[in-house]
């Protein structure tokens, strides 16, 4: 047996209560598959007194359709996500990137909150507890140097999640419970570029549910990363495109990128292609205007120069799918 | 809520058998299988959630024991490994392993043999593409993965083939 810290686990079954928990200790974390929440406590890298467990929440678990779009419980297994017919039809790259997290048993009861919500990802983090200290640990955790990048004071840990770009694209958004209540907010407001603090969570925040727009419902979308094993790994980039044509001229088009900065984004730019048609060279621009906005440090076995690289290709590829 | 001592009341089902433990609240599943049980079956060989050795089923369906903390299966169903034989005759899948040389050194067999089982169980009849997709949280270093794919296809063969003469 390894170490584990010694923490009390609290199973509260309704969201009122867990929020109330989480907000009165400040050593307290939320769990819901675990997948990365355990992985991190037993890395040390987590040291919580508390961990409030949410999975047994029935209000988080559903998955609810009508007039004004998909709500997706926050609670809802990736399993579910990709199974879901209303995601397949309507929102194709959901579904797609579901099926790209992990493996088959993560998504079993790995939850679409919690891979919103994931801790941002780097070479000199996700590490054991002795290879930390080995290295004096780093910024981001106990240390006082970053490793990525020594001189400076930021951590530029990438964010790592497949779902993210996927929901960007639809514009996505979120309720989110809190101590002082309940409020709806876009997805892109969850996150901020900032590898220590990505997510602008304030402490007993509770990330419920996820909205996609009926407005959108249909938009053609795909969902792609590069990875070293194709069976399972976390993304060294992931890129999402949603593309509507009307005849051979671009209608609507949002790109939205994950693994490549400390937070996911949506690509600026694209619609300037808004009435073009997609050419190879208005191809080649899109690839290079998305390249230009992937900031990927030294934070993967991978080098950043392939991964900006890629996630062009990606981004490219996707789209060029669309325009037929 | 739970009181202020940080262990919980697990009641659970493993292996068709009800019981009831406390558990510390820090206790992984597969700890708990290995240590308080005493089922060794299922294997610990990563820091967690990379290897899928320690695969269980919970509620039928694939779980890794190293991410689950064993006071959250209080009302669970658990099968490991060794719920899989019925009075020392081997499940189909286990034949499988068996037949096809599934298994080598044997340390990832009992994560693969229930990943396999719960694929079994929602998709009888698994193509390599299914098979390959379904097993993908679970590593092998000696057999190459061929003979696995084999052992899958004969047990789905075998329950297809039971399922015929039952239906006859
Ligand atoms: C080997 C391995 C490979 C992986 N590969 C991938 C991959 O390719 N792509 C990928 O995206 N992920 C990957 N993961 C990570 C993980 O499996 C998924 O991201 C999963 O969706 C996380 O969900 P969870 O419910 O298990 O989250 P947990 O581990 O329970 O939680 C993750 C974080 O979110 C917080 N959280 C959870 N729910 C909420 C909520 N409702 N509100 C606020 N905060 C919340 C937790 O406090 C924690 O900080 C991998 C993990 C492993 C072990
Ligand atoms: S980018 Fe730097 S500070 Fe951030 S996790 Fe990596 S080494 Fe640590
Ligand atoms: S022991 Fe490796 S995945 Fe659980
Ligand atoms: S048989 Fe040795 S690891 Fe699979």
């Amino acid at each position: 047996m390894e170490y584990m810290p010694d923490f009390k686990l609290h199973r509260p079954d309704n969201i009122e209560d867990a929020v109330k928990l989480r907000a009165e200790e400040p050593d307290a974390l939320f769990v819901a598959g675990g997948t990365d929440m355990i992985v991190n406590v037993r890395r040390g890298i987590e040291q919580p007194k508390h961990l409030i467990d949410i999975t047994a929440i029935e209000e988080l678990k559903s998955i609810l359709r009508d007039g004004d779009g998909l709500h997706i419980g926050a609670g809802v297994s990736l399993k579910e996500l990709q199974s879901n017919a209303d995601v397949l039809r309507d929102y194709p790259a959901v579904g797609e990137a579901a099926r790209a997290v992990a493996g088959p048993t993560h998504q079993e009861y790995g939850t679409v909150g919690g891979n919103l919500c994931l801790d941002t990802r780097c070479l000199f983090y996700n590490q054991s507890e002795w290879w930390r200290q080995s290295n004096d640990y780093c910024l981001k955790e106990r240390g006082d140097t970053c490793h990525v990048a020594p001189g400076g004071k930021r951590c530029f840990a990438a964010f790592s999640g497949d779902m993210a770009p996927s929901m960007l694209v639809y514009g996505a958004e979120i309720d989110v419970a809190g101590p002082n209540g309940r409020r709806r907010m876009p997805l892109t407001d969850l996150y901020r570029n900032d590898g220590m603090a990505h997510l602008t969570l304030e402490a007993g925040d509770m990330l419920t549910a996820v909205h996609l727009p009926k407005a959108l419902a249909g938009s053609p979308s795909r969902y792609e990363k590069a990875r070293v094993r194709g069976s399972i790994d976390f993304p060294l980039a992931g890129a999402a495109v949603r593309l509507e044509m009307d005849g051979k001229t671009v209608k609507d088009f949002v790109v939205a990128l994950t693994a490549v900065n400390p937070y996911p984004q949506i690509a600026k730019g694209t619609d300037a292609y808004v009435g073009r048609e997609l050419t190879d060279e208005a191809l080649d621009e899109i690839r290079e205007l998305v390249r230009k906005q992937a900031k990927p440090m030294r934070t993967t076995t991978v080098a950043p120069w392939y991964r900006r690289r890629v996630v062009g290709a990606l981004a490219r590829r996707r789209t060029e799918e669309f325009a037929g | 809520m739970s009181d202020d001592a940080k262990q919980s009341a697990v009641r659970c089902t493993l292996n068709g058998r009800p019981r009831r433990d406390f558990v510390p609240d820090n206790m992984l599943l597969v700890d708990f299988l290995r240590e308080t049980v005493g089922l060794t079956g299922t294997k610990i060989g990563c820091d967690g959630g990379e290897c899928g050795c320690c695969t269980v089923l919970i509620d039928g369906e694939p779980r890794h024991a190293c991410l689950t903390l064993a006071a959250v299966c209080d009302g669970a169903e658990i099968e490991t490994i060794e719920s899989l034989d019925t009075g020392g005759r081997l499940a189909a899948i286990q034949r499988g392993f068996n037949e096809k040389l599934g298994a080598q050194c044997g340390f990832c067999t009992p994560g693969m043999v229930m990943a396999a089982e719960g694929l079994l169980r929602e998709n009888p009849n698994p193509t390599d593409d299914d098979i390959r997709a379904g097993l993908a949280a679970n590593i092998c270093r000696c057999t190459g993965y061929v003979k696995i794919l084999e052992a899958v296809h004969f047990a789905a063969d075998e329950l297809a083939g039971r399922d015929k003469e039952a239906a006859a």
